[in-house]
């Protein structure tokens, strides 16, 4: 059985001997341009003039285009037309592309566009939240509200009201491939097009529209990403455009890759935060109703803020039942980079306002901050966890595709130092009482499971008497301060856009038995053609190995949706055991008269197919089913079940289930200069029945250290005149090595998903993200050993912020 | 117009004719090897995706191909990812344990901490937070990639991996150049240089590296530096050391760790592995730099700075080189020879400030070097980098010390004169409160530290 196997990433032994061909790598012709695009270096206002004389004359160029030189403009948005490709005279940020330089080789480029001279005509921009909330510059009429209860009586009779205002940054996105694209003119004018995308029917989509052709004259092809993270959602259009239309002018090859600190001034990044919030809670620190007033800078662009947006204020809640709520959502419009997708989409920021109350709140009332986030939890769906080790099936399945669950396995799903204890075993929580429980959305929550996992995870990682050694320890020191923090995540899986939540895949069996296996989802790193491979390993019964994985294709699979939201397994697992069992069906059916038995008695295992008491290989019976003139490809598709959403009235069930987890951090500051450091982390993460469990514990120790860098080192700044002075990696600072966890266990609740997901896997692309939030808490937490007053820290916490933090402590 | 460079790749002679003197290497992997395993991430020596490794008669060496000339390969062996790998296509047991422990996700920094771990393993190094600090990776969090690194450390160094140490010196790779353009002794230099004040003086190209690579400069006529292994001398009496102004801080490293401990920690947090390599004490002090980590260490030691101007030659106290921001006391023609310390016993405390502990920028870097007799404090020499446009002695501060009882209560009052010293400025690093604020209680660790109290956040443990 090929599923919950941990085998290694696909591309692995390519990845390390250099071998795993990214875009900029593809052998290009010797006519290929190289492109660069020259940028505003203003915030706002208009080019008055542009004087190209010398770019155009210089070494190595051969074509020089501004916006004035088109006759339209090409639209580069995924939503809303308004991103031209070029300025046409107004300038929306600094780094805007101005004009467009292809030449003999990407230094040619570059050089080239230092010797524009341009001048403008400069605008006030907008440039802060108070700005922009002031001028009234957003997108959409006015907030969107989302409410739920009287939150007003609500808050007003209870027993104490806590409130308080979070800022939190941005977040570059820095994968270390930065974007890139590849387009070769093809007969007719068509294009194909690589790109390093996330979703190449975008890129399909937007070139097709640039050069007035149809979708069927743009043919892309995405075989690996060196990460995306939600920054290649969208914001590789302007590469492929600017490339089509090279080629399609001068009838050459051309090919576009940002320079690092292009990459930082031209592209969006995660947006950055201030939350408002308000809660009345009783002396427990139950929470009686919560008001949460989001604000965002959106950048110049619409590009996807909208749903970003959205998801913020869906995660308001986290993993807190709300009896009554109000959460209202400001989408400003300023003069910088238009912020994107970044992992999590909006739903790491509402995470964080809500677990930044509950720290308000036990510091309020003098609580264990673990103890006011499990009294605010929603209550365990009945039987959640209980089947970890199989001890009972998942409530109703109307259809096994899970196959069966293996006993005992969680001791094998973790990895970590060994400085602690493994998680694992048997587990019983309590069962649901009453009925079910709304989200502030009015969605029913029916699959919570994190009182059983919080409570496993604080027993596994001694939690309390670690909180006491830590005061005890915090006691004797002048200078440094431990803290620990244990919070949880709930992260809600399916497209908010309901009808990109579709999927489709490609089968071919050769009649050699290997298989050719293509599908809508892209590799970013994720590991996500190695889950797919597995799963159309298993519905054959063959080794994985006889799977070949294929790049992304839209000449094969069309229309599809991102690879985004978590959801690429999920949705491609399901379109391509759709074709596979297709595919599986013809042959058992074709097999099944040829031996003269019922197709259900032909099973495929163990690299054989069974058909009644005969045994034949896999490769023969392709052999034979072909001989037979049965076709052996066949497409598959996918749509998920059970969810509608309204966004405008902010009711309905946006999401098929809820994926979740658990972290406890531990951690040191220095209340001199606020250096700190990670101690311990230990993780227990939901992904349902892993399809890869090395895959998964992979994204989760991943996502926690992104996670946790967004929330302390990684600084985004602005000056005053709206220049991103963190442009590279000299100044914006990801977690190196020594920066992950001294001690860092994860673990996986091994659990079948109660949904009907693929063989009952959960997704787990970004909510481990949010995992990194504890880091963020704990250090809360040491700055509170240091004076009476509410530290107040904000994000990031970098040290300088930890040292303010400490200042406002001790009052 | 510059000779041939030959060197060694993946244990092949090769002859680079007249390349432009700034062509990276790097570039001329991708673009006219057809090498492209080795991966350009950050274009500045941040990120490590260019890692490869270079082995010269100190060894092998991990270096960022993106800001390494060609000429600077005059005479070594570079291997990269490809040739990490056996002749026969076999793994090597860094890359094999990289696949086995899942150290890849996406697999773009991939090759680059291949090569980081490659070196590593080759000289049997184990403090892979070290090795690793210049590699970044966005996808894995760094823990598989430590696992495999551990796994792979008992595993036997592959043959060819030690081929290249071989090639070195072998006399058909020798140098090839001639001076001006690659001199081979201080003497040549000085000669030329004077007749071509104007030159660009190349020395590890970890700073003149982004002058090409970011800032697109064109830089004619250039010199590099790396022939003078006069230049590259490390002497020890009795009285001081003296480091020739070519020696790398990969070698100061090992002559400062048992004199000036806090002062090797300082260097260990100074970039990363592969900048350290390249980077020299002399390029350090030279570029004038007011956020260099070693001016105020070394003024802190009072260190004596050597120039030389054709045959002139002139020493003085470091600080005094440092005249303003982007100025320094050095003549048309004249350039660093050496730079020495005076031995003295070990008072010296350095405290680097930045926003990541690892391969940052300093926000502030305070040197510390605080004498004590009979609990009276009897010298202080205090420099800060980050604090104003230069390396800067804090003055005022040494006064309010000397002389004093050394008490909390002589810290405290010697904490309120920091103001008198410095005006810094914000930034993107940090504030100029922050840094005033840091700046001041940089010396209470210091009294802390001293008094043995515990102020590293490092050293603390769950």
């Amino acid at each position: 059985m090929s599923v919950r196997t941990p085998l290694p990433h696909d591309s692995a032994p390519l990845h390390v001997t250099g071998r795993a061909r990214y875009v900029d790598d593809i052998p290009t012709p010797a006519t290929c341009l190289h492109l660069a695009f020259g940028m505003a270096q203003i915030a706002h206002g208009r080019i008055t003039s542009m004087d190209l004389d010398a770019v155009r004359s210089a070494q190595g160029v051969v074509q020089v285009i501004a916006g004035s030189d088109l006759d339209e403009i090409p639209d580069c948005s995924p939503s809303a037309e308004d991103e031209p490709l070029l300025s046409d005279g107004t300038i929306h940020y600094l780094g805007q592309p101005v004009f467009l330089v292809a030449a003999t080789s990407h230094l040619a480029a570059r050089r080239a566009v230092t010797l524009a001279k341009i001048e403008y005509e400069e605008a006030t921009p907008l440039l802060t939240i108070d700005a922009a909330m002031e001028a009234n510059s957003r997108f959409e009429d006015g907030p969107r509200i989302y409410e739920k209860g009287d939150v007003d009586q609500a808050i007003s009779s209870a027993a104490h009201v806590i409130e308080g205002r979070i800022e939190m940054g941005g977040q570059e996105h820095f994968y270390l491939e930065g974007q890139a694209a590849m387009v070769m003119p093809q007969d007719n004018g068509d294009m194909i097009v690589h790109s390093s995308t996330q979703h190449p029917t975008e890129i399909q989509h937007k070139v097709a529209h640039a050069l007035h052709l149809p979708m069927n004259g743009v043919r892309v092809e995405t075989r690996r990403m060196g990460g995306g993270f939600g920054g290649k959602e969208s914001q590789g259009n302007h590469l492929a455009i600017a490339c089509a239309l090279i080629a399609h002018r001068t009838g050459l090859p051309a090919k576009m890759r940002y320079d690092r600190d292009d990459d930082f001034m031209i592209t969006g990044k995660r947006h950055d935060f201030r939350i408002d919030y308000r809660v009345g809670v009783n002396d427990e620190g139950r929470i009686a109703g919560a008001e949460f007033t989001q604000m965002t800078r959106c950048g110049w662009a619409l590009d996807l803020s909208l749903p970003v947006a959205d998801r913020a204020m869906l995660h308001a809640d986290n993993a807190y039942h709300l009896p009554a709520a109000r959460i209202t959502s400001h989408r400003l419009r300023t003069h910088t980079q238009s912020a994107t997708a970044f992992r999590g989409f909006g739903g790491p920021q509402g995470v964080v306002g809500i677990e930044r109350v509950m720290d308000h709140i036990a510091h309020a009332l003098g609580l264990d901050p673990l103890q006011v986030r499990q009294r605010n939890y929603y209550d365990d769906a009945f039987g959640a966890g209980v089947a970890q080790g199989g001890l009972s099936a998942p409530p109703g399945p109307p259809e096994d595709i899970s196959g069966t669950k293996k006993a005992g396995t969680a001791h094998k799903l973790s990895s970590g130092t060994g400085a602690s204890k493994r998680f694992g075993g048997a587990h019983s929580p309590e069962p649901m009482a009453g009925g079910a429980q709304t989200t502030p959305y009015h969605m029913e929550v029916t699959d919570f499971l994190l009182n059983g996992l919080t409570e496993k995870l604080a027993t596994d990682c001694d939690y309390a008497a670690r909180k006491a050694a830590i005061a005890e320890w915090n006691a004797g020191q002048p200078v440094l301060k431990k803290g620990i923090a244990l919070t949880p995540v709930k992260f809600g899986i399916s497209f908010t856009l309901t009808h990109l939540n579709q999927a489709g895949a490609l089968v071919h069996v050769y009649a050699d038995g290997s298989v050719h296996m293509n599908h809508g989802g892209t590799e970013m790193g994720q590991g996500l053609n190695q889950k797919v491979a597995q799963v159309a390993a298993d519905r054959f019964g063959i080794s994985p190995d006889m799977v070949k994985i294929t790049a992304t294709d839209t000449g094969k699979v069309p229309n599809t949706s991102a690879t985004a939201a978590s959801s690429g397994s999920d949705l491609n697992g399901m379109a391509v055991k759709a074709a596979c069992d297709t595919i599986r069906d013809r042959m058992a059916e074709y097999l099944a008269t040829e031996h003269q038995v019922k197709p259900h008695q032909v099973r495929f295992a163990d690299g054989m197919v069974h058909v009644g008491a005969e045994e034949i290989p896999f490769a023969e019976a392709a052999n034979r089913v072909y001989m037979g003139r049965v076709s052996l490809s066949a497409t598959g598709y996918y749509k998920t079940p059970d969810i509608e959403w309204d966004r405008i009235a902010g009711r309905g069930r946006p999401f098929f289930y809820f994926a979740q987890g658990a972290a406890c951090s531990e951690v040191v500051i220095d209340t001199l200069t606020g250096e700190n450091r990670i101690l311990r982390t230990d993780i227990l993460h939901d992904a349902g029945s892993s399809l890869n469990p090395a895959i998964d514990i992979g994204q989760i120790e991943g996502g926690f250290v992104q996670g946790a860098g967004w929330l302390t080192t990684e600084e985004l700044v602005w000056d005053e005149t709206g220049r991103l002075r963190t442009h590279a990696p000299s100044t914006y600072k990801i977690p190196a090595c020594s920066d992950r966890p001294r001690i860092f266990n994860v673990a996986l609740w091994d659990a079948p998903n109660p949904a009907e997901t693929i063989y009952r896997s959960k997704a787990v692309g970004e909510p481990p993200l949010m995992l990194g939030i504890s880091v963020w808490s704990a250090l809360a937490d040491a700055v509170s050993a240091c004076g009476p007053n509410y530290p107040d820290l904000q994000a990031p916490a970098t040290a300088e912020a930890v040292l303010a933090a400490v200042a406002r402590a001790r009052g | 117009m510059t000779d041939t460079v030959r060197f060694h790749l993946n244990g092949q002679p090769v002859e680079v004719p007249a390349p432009p003197p700034t062509r990276t290497l790097l570039d001329w992997l991708r673009e006219d090897m057809g090498l492209t395993g080795t991966k350009e991430g950050c274009n500045e020596g941040d990120c490590g995706a260019c890692t490869i490794i270079v082995t010269d008669e100190n060894g092998p060496r991990a270096m960022n191909g993106c800001i390494l000339f060609l000429p600077q390969l005059e005479g070594k062996a570079v291997r990269t990812v490809e040739g990490i790998s056996g002749p026969d296509g076999r793994m090597h047991p860094v890359q094999q344990a990289m696949v086995d422990l899942h150290g890849s996700q996406c697999g773009f920094c991939t090759p680059g901490i291949v090569a980081s771990l490659a070196v590593a393993h080759l000289k049997g190094a184990t403090d892979y937070d070290d090795v690793l600090a210049g590699n970044l990776c966005r996808c894995t969090g760094y823990a598989p990639i430590i696992r495999a690194a551990e796994a792979a450390a008992s595993h036997e160094v592959p043959e060819w991996m030690l081929e290249d140490a071989r090639l070195v010196g072998d006399p058909a790779a020798g140098p090839q150049n001639h001076p001006p353009y690659a001199p081979t002794s201080a003497d040549e230099l000085a000669e030329w240089y004077l007749a071509n004040p104007d030159a660009v003086l190349i020395a590890g190209a970890t700073d003149v590296g982004l002058w090409v690579t970011k800032a697109l400069r064109h830089l004619d006529p250039v010199a590099f530096l790396s022939g003078c292994d006069d230049l590259k001398q490390i002497t020890t009496t009795e009285d001081e050391i003296r480091f020739g102004a070519m020696v790398s801080f990969t070698d100061m490293m090992p002559v400062i760790a048992p004199l000036h401990p806090s002062l090797h920690e300082l260097l260990r947090r100074f970039s990363s592995v592969q900048v350290r390599n390249a980077a020299t004490v002399g390029g350090n002090i030279a570029n004038g730099s007011p956020i260099g980590d070693s001016p105020p260490a070394l003024i802190a030691l009072e260190a004596t700075l050597h120039l030389r101007k054709g045959e002139a030659r002139r020493s003085l106290p470091l600080e005094e080189f440092f005249l303003d921001y982007g100025k320094q006391d050095r003549e048309t023609g004249e350039f660093v020879e050496a730079v020495s310390i005076p031995r003295q016993p070990d008072r010296l405390r350095c405290y680097k400030l930045s926003k990541r502990f690892d391969q940052d920028i300093s926000a502030v870097c305070g040197c510390l070097n605080i004498t004590v007799e009979d609990g009276t404090v009897t010298a202080a020499r205090i420099a800060y980098g980050g604090m104003a446009g230069i390396p800067k002695r804090a003055t005022n501060v040494e006064a309010a010390l000397i002389g004093q009882a050394w008490t909390e209560a002589t810290v405290r009052e010697a904490m309120a004169r920091y103001g008198d010293d410095f005006t810094p400025m914000s930034d993107m690093r940090a504030s100029a409160s922050y840094r005033l604020t840091t700046a001041a209680n940089m010396l209470m660790r210091y009294f802390h530290e001293d008094q043995g109290v515990a102020t590293n956040v490092l050293e603390v443990s769950a």
